[in-house]
């Protein structure tokens, strides 16, 4: 008895073998780069982490949230899925970080800048620590639910602010300089490179597809446990109660 | 809704006053944060000169949670959020006057924190309309969006560590466009400080509209 | 500059951190389906 299933085991095994394939072909078949040398390895795996927790993780987890908080779409569903793919996601933001943060020691020579788009994402991860930090408060589930589907929303709303900002904070008065980590993921790049990159956005989203029904069927069974454990517990104080009543009080 | 507001507003603000909790507590803490800074970065060299701006919106944001906890605190104490749910008052209106009362309470500690900025850091003054509208939008900003937080988390035992960690990420642009405009003003180049004053504004406006929209929802929560 | 040892380490942490996290996953729903009856899963 677990959370697998035939679907996830193919999935799984799908998973396994993109990355399998990505490490390969960045590793071994792909290039280095011209100016990089071997450090562009690195990007084959920053780049999807970045866009799959970006893009994919957190809008499912905003989009659930606000699916939950809809009274017609209401249900347990969504508030599971919002919390485990935001889970998820500052897994993959953190990989992100770190990954880009080795890379940026190779070929910037430090371990971190205070570029536009590193800003902002380190002000994201944080964010959203704070996000699951909120999902741990025990309290009603309904009610948890509710307060946390705002928050992501209330976050939400923030993500674009903070975007604009940091990019008119780092490039408004700085001219783009050989710090500028667009114009080394210029999209114009061709062949090997091209390719490892979307195997491993492939494999990447496959990995979190997998990780994501795993956590969600997770969550979904502490909610049962928890709800089983509350009404045994409610029962036998109700069996004790009953038991006063015909043996009198002791 | 603005009736309300007023009501809720009033209340708080006559709380603060017979309590002096801003005034006793939350103001030397500002000023406390202010010499600390002083500690941290060498005076003698005009670091202190040049980065005033941002120690000062800094200090402000370290302040406002402070005052976000206390405006929240009141409520916890003897069910007064249970009362404020019952009262019948319009959610938004009670949003509007929290937030409100939270807004002046941060705009006095402004006061005394820039005549600290000045004294203790030799800052200059200058650029005065971008500086007032720079100190009332993001006052504003400061205290809707605190405010949205301060309920998520008020009915919660853990609020007053849960609230800076949702907070202060949330606070980034706010602090970013504050500061660079506060420099610019007083720089003595307010024309490129309009455009982040334009950000802050547009922080304060989302987040007072979200405010309004959320509070009530959240309110009925815990 | 072959840069080696920073790659291996990069992969190593993304490869060991995803590897983990999904083996604990994993674990939990093992531990959380052993103490629950048959009934209470959703799917298949």
């Amino acid at each position: 008895m677990t959370t697998s299933t035939r679907a996830t085991r193919i999935l799984g095994a799908l998973a396994v073998g993109g990355l399998a394939l990505t490490a390969v072909l960045a590793l071994v078949v792909s290039p280095p780069d011209v100016n990089q040398k071997d450090a562009v390895r690195l990007l084959y795996l920053h780049a999807p982490t970045a866009w799959l927790a970006l893009y994919l993780s957190f809008g499912v987890t905003t989009i659930s949230s606000a699916l939950y908080l809809w009274p017609r779409t209401r249900a347990r569903f969504w508030d599971l899925a919002a919390g485990a793919s935001a889970e998820i996601g500052v897994l993959f933001l953190g990989l992100t970080l770190v990954i880009g943060s080795i890379w940026g020691r190779t070929t910037w020579g430090v371990w971190w800048t205070w570029d536009a788009r590193l800003t902002t994402t380190a002000v994201l991860f944080v964010l959203y620590l704070g996000y699951l930090a909120l999902r741990r408060v025990p309290d009603d589930t309904e009610v948890r639910s509710k307060r946390c589907a705002i928050a992501a929303l209330a976050a939400f709303v923030g993500v674009p602010i903070v975007h604009q900002s940091v990019e008119w904070w780092r490039t408004l008065h700085q001219p783009a300089s050989i710090l500028d980590e667009r114009r080394l993921l210029d999209p114009a790049i061709h062949g090997s490179m091209a390719w490892t990159l979307v195997v491993g956005v492939i494999a990447f989203t496959l990995v979190y597809a997998w990780l994501l029904i795993h956590r969600f069927r997770v969550a979904w069974l502490e909610e049962r446990l928890e709800d089983r454990v509350l009404e045994s517990a409610l029962a036998e104080r109700r069996a004790e109660a009953s038991a006063e009543l015909v043996r009198g009080p002791r | 809704m603005f009736r309300d507001a007023a009501l809720v507003a009033g209340k708080d603000l006559r709380v603060e006053f017979r309590s002096r909790v801003a005034t006793n507590q939350v103001a030397p803490y500002a000023l406390l944060v202010l010499i600390v800074f002083a500690f941290a970065l060498d005076p003698d060299r005009g670091f202190l000169t040049k980065a005033a701006p941002g120690l000062f919106w800094v200090a402000v944001v370290f302040s406002a949670l402070l005052a976000i906890q206390r405006s929240f605190t009141i409520e916890a104490a003897d069910g007064g959020r249970d009362a404020l749910r019952l009262s019948g008052l319009d959610p938004s209106g009670i949003f509007i006057g929290k937030a409100g009362a939270v807004a002046v309470q941060l705009a006095l500690l402004e006061v005394v924190l820039g005549l600290g900025v000045v004294v203790l850091y030799n800052a200059p003054l200058g650029g005065a309309v971008l500086l007032a509208t720079t100190c009332v939008l993001a006052t504003v900003g400061l205290a809707a969006a605190g405010t949205v937080f301060g309920v998520l988390v008020g009915g919660l035992r853990v609020r007053d560590t849960l609230l800076p960690l949702l907070l202060l990420p949330v606070l980034a642009p706010l602090v970013l466009g504050a500061t660079r405009a506060t420099e610019y003003a007083l720089a003595g180049t307010p024309a490129d400080g309009w455009l982040w004053v334009q950000l802050v504004g547009a922080f304060a406006a989302v987040y007072t509209a979200f405010g309004i929209v959320a509070f009530g929802p959240l309110l009925e929560e815990s | 500059m072959t840069y080696a040892g920073y790659v291996f380490a990069g992969y190593g942490i993304t490869f060991v951190a995803l590897g983990v996290y999904a083996w604990r996953l994993v674990a939990r729903g093992r531990a959380l389906s052993r103490a629950l009856p048959p009934e209470e899963r959703r799917w298949r």
